[in-house]
């Protein structure tokens, strides 16, 4: 697999979010405004790449040396937690209004799916260093791009003439799985 | 075993490496939170009640440290808390008197007369859809406990057929207010000694038929106040608060004993001999003529007349006059 084949595949046709269920939680409630979208989705990027690179350091280097594969879920969110912190501490100094707008859902990262998802699929899909990195930034830009549209979507939403019976959660459920059937059509690209 | 070993030391490890590198991260990106906030953190009561309007005692302490809440934000902290942020903020108080909520009503089994009896659902609210609940009186408390079931402070009980507040667990968080459908509940000074315990706007002689103790609309506290504290409206006396001495004199007059008093704790004024320099200002001052004495000669309260207003108290440029509560009086007197 080249390194562009990944990149577009963890990009659109895997797109994290649309077709493989995972990181469902900021995208759903970090996604009513465009900007902290934006933020979110940075901030995922960011931990997504380091965590791969730092668990996959740690697969090899400490893991597979001593035989301790069965470790590997605890250590993964082991580093992913302290990355998590250490974004957390970046963007309170760096963005206090991005801080305040991403709230609860920045210490969430710890426990987002898509992130420990990553580590653990770059292991098993036997990429090396460089291509794990790409597909991690891939799929957390496919995230950003999803969450982003989302956000744009919902931001009409918030003005449309929505049924009283689907107004707030319902439509957006529902506007997230429209999104999902777009995604499949990326099907076949590669 | 060995691998055991292996597995804790190379985890124990990591721990302690991202352990040491999120604790440098922490000084390095550290941000200068206002002190202030914690602080007055510090000097809230830290119930979260949300009685302030804000999302807990955080909210409002960042409210009161950005200075878009005044000090007094908290109700339930009362003055002590006040005065507390108020030198954290380096601001004055403004003399919060503690509120305590009260049932204005004292309509108990034996008073007032019920009109049908009610069978349904043992709540205020469900009650007060049946035709107002079960109460002769649509005004007075129905006694099945809404208040008490959202009162977080185990403050209110329910004794022959009213709610009693206890004003000593009250913490004015104004719950019981909002959930009474009759809207019977008031919040009333703590220190408030003299309450009118009756809510209905009714006529006079509606009233009566209803209950015992109800306001009549006579207006004869009205007349007897000698501050001009009673107050007159839709068919209901109602004490001004800010007027009110305590004094008493309308719980006295009062036909129907609709408003009560604490005259336990009733004061008399006493004049110290030594201070008092006869100069008949509270002889002036007394609505009640129950200071006598001549000018330049030593004064004296005729203590069967003394209402306890504190009008010459207040008033006498020596500071001679002092309160003291009825039961102490007799004990100086003994001692002298």
């Amino acid at each position: 697999m080249s390194i562009f084949t990944i990149l577009l595949s963890s990009i659109l046709v895997n797109n994290f979010v649309m077709s493989r269920f995972l990181g469902i939680c900021p995208f759903l409630g970090v996604s009513k405004q465009v900007e902290t979208a934006v933020g979110m989705g940075a901030a995922v990027t960011f931990v997504m790449a380091i965590a791969s690179a730092a668990t996959y350091v740690a697969q090899v280097s400490i893991l597979d040396k001593f035989g301790l594969e069965y470790m590997q879920t605890i250590v993964f969110i082991l580093i992913i937690a302290a990355l998590v912190q250490l974004v957390e501490l970046f963007v309170k100094k760096a963005s206090p209004t991005l801080y305040q707008a991403l709230g609860v859902y920045l210490p969430l990262i710890t426990t987002n799916c898509a992130v420990l998802g990553i580590a653990i699929m770059n292991i098993q899909m036997e990429l090396n260093l460089l291509e794990s990195v790409v597909h991690a930034v891939g799929a957390a830009l496919g995230f950003t791009l999803a969450i982003v549209l989302f956000a744009g979507i919902r931001e009409r939403l918030a003005l449309a003439d929505v049924p009283e019976a689907f107004q707030g959660f319902p439509v957006a459920l529902i506007t997230a799985g429209l999104m999902s059937i777009a995604f499949l059509g990326f099907t076949g690209l590669i | 075993m060995n691998s055991i070993v292996t597995a804790v030391v190379s985890l124990s490890g990591l721990g302690l490496v991202f352990g040491a590198g999120l604790a440098v991260a922490a000084k390095v990106f550290a941000v200068e939170v206002d002190p202030k906030v914690e602080e007055v953190r510090g000097a809230l009561p830290g119930a979260n009640c949300g009685a302030c309007g804000f999302p807990g005692c955080d909210g409002l302490a960042s409210a009161i440290a950005s200075g878009s809440a005044p000090v007094n934000g908290c109700p339930v902290g009362g003055a002590v808390s006040a005065e507390r942020i108020a030198e954290i903020m380096g601001a004055t108080a403004g003399g919060v008197e503690k509120q305590v909520a009260r049932v204005t009503c004292g309509g108990t089994r034996c008073n007032a007369f019920e009109k049908f009896e009610y069978a349904g659902i043992q709540d205020c609210k469900a009650a007060a859809l049946v035709s107002g609940g079960s109460k002769a009186c649509s005004y007075g408390c129905m006694g099945l406990g809404t208040c008490v079931s959202v009162c977080q402070f185990d403050a209110i009980d329910i004794i022959d057929g009213i709610a009693v507040i206890n004003p000593e667990k009250c913490t004015s968080c104004e719950r019981c207010v909002t959930e009474c459908p009759k809207a019977v509940i008031k919040m009333v000074p703590y220190e408030q000694k003299v309450v009118v315990d009756c809510n209905s706007k009714e006529f006079g002689k509606d009233v009566k038929v209803k209950c015992t103790v109800g306001c009549i609309g006579c207006q004869i506290c009205v007349k007897a106040c000698p501050f001009g504290a009673m107050e007159f409206e839709n068919n209901l006396a109602t004490i001004n608060y800010e007027k009110c001495t305590n004094c008493m004199i309308c719980a006295e007059k009062c036909p129907t004993k609709a408003i009560w008093a604490d005259f336990a704790s009733r004061k008399k004024a006493y004049i110290h001999d030594e201070k008092c320099i006869g100069c008949t200002i509270c002889k002036k001052q007394c609505p009640v003529d129950a200071i006598e004495g001549e000018l330049k000669a030593k004064h004296t309260i005729i203590e069967d007349k003394c209402i306890g207003c504190e009008a010459c108290a207040k008033k006498c440029p020596k500071d001679a006059i002092e309160m003291i509560q009825t039961s102490k009086i007799e004990s100086k007197n003994l001692l002298n």
